[in-house]
């Protein structure tokens, strides 16, 4: 399963959620799947889509789907002591493990090697941490956010994408509606 | 040990609203990051790296809480990526309250090697700086703290070791 079939698997279930999607192919692959309000595209930034979505779920208490990436979470690795750190109990870190800088042609990253992020989200103090086939993430998504748990869920994933155009929409129109969307759901 | 003047600013960012703050370590500002952790208004959450913090201040924003971040004016070199094309480019109000090491009177002369390029930095950046070098300018701080949230831009706050031998 690669990282596309991934998303529109999760669809029915992140919808209506407050989703933080990282930067490049993951948030042109949603985009394209299903825009909704509640989702923030990030359109810059590397690696901070973790910390975006963790700050978010601090600030106010509807759940926070943070859907980052194995490139991304490896520039930022320490976050996810901050996040290991402080509760939020409605904070889940999906990250698409597909072993490889997908937006920039799939050159590999650490994680197709010796690097283990489950280890390491473990090791900085994230609860509920497990790395989970693709095909099962669904099932595993849908528990976290029923029981309200902080968690951390890898998606093993296979290296690839999908053809599709540049996010068209302004950075002040994405955060407005997003403002707005925390208020009325 | 927290002064008066530490006091006074954790005060202002509190009328101000101010309900999520960050920070990095930093000696000069340790009394404000003190009293700010006491804080029941705001919520302190210490990050590993600006960019990382400034991550954090975008996402507490967007759930509805103003927001700051403590750093050290050596952080610029990190964030200049992250003011361009996250609190920028989406319109995020960001306060920084920045220790500007560096200036006469510094002891590490590394320090003044980043003290050379905080402000062009700032300029390039197109950045509100507002240099407080007397304890007194810390009244100007709710004026400040307002026109970020008003005008949705990054402002700067450098306190130099001036200001801070001044503070009572």
């Amino acid at each position: 399963m690669i990282r596309y079939e991934l998303l529109k698997s999760i669809l029915p279930i992140i919808r209506g959620h407050l989703v933080v999607c990282n930067i490049g192919a993951p948030s042109q692959e949603l985009y394209a799947l299903d825009d909704q309000e509640t989702n923030f595209y990030m359109l810059g930034t590397m690696g901070l889509c973790s910390s975006i979505g963790f700050g978010l779920a601090l600030a106010q208490e509807k759940t926070v789907i943070a859907i980052d990436g194995d490139g991304s979470v490896l520039t930022n690795l320490a976050t996810l002591s901050t996040i290991g750190n402080h509760q939020a109990d409605n904070f889940i870190l999906l990250i698409v493990d597909n072993g490889s800088y997908g937006s920039t042609g799939d050159q590999p990253t650490y994680t197709s090697g010796r690097t283990s992020l489950a280890k390491v989200a473990a090791a900085c103090g994230c609860e509920n941490t497990a790395s989970v086939p693709a095909e099962n993430v669904g099932e595993v998504l849908r528990e976290a956010i029923a029981m309200r748990r902080q968690s951390v869920i890898i998606a093993e994933c296979q290296s690839g994408n999908v053809d599709v155009p540049v996010i068209d929409l302004d950075p002040v129109n994405i955060i407005e509606r997003f403002k707005t969307q925390i208020q009325d759901i | 040990m927290a002064t008066a003047t530490d006091q006074k600013i954790v005060d202002s960012l509190a009328r101000c609203g101010v309900g999520f703050l960050t920070s990095v370590p930093c000696k000069q500002l340790a009394g404000v990051i003190e009293l700010a952790d006491k804080s029941d208004q705001c919520m302190h959450v210490p990050c590993n790296k600006e960019d990382e913090g400034m991550g954090l201040c975008a996402g507490a924003y967007m759930g509805g809480r103003q927001s700051c971040i403590i750093m050290q004016n050596t952080a610029l070199g990190v964030v200049v990526n992250t003011l361009a094309t996250l609190i920028q480019f989406y319109h995020i109000p960001l306060p920084m309250l920045i220790s500007y090491r560096g200036e006469v009177g510094e002891k590490v002369a590394c320090q003044v090697e980043m003290a050379l390029h905080t402000k062009a930095i700032l300029d390039q950046l197109h950045i509100p700086t507002y240099h407080f070098s007397d304890s007194r300018d810390v009244q100007r701080l709710d004026g400040i703290l307002t026109h970020a949230q008003m005008s949705r831009k990054p402002i700067a706050v450098l306190t130099d070791a001036t200001f801070w031998r001044s503070a009572q």
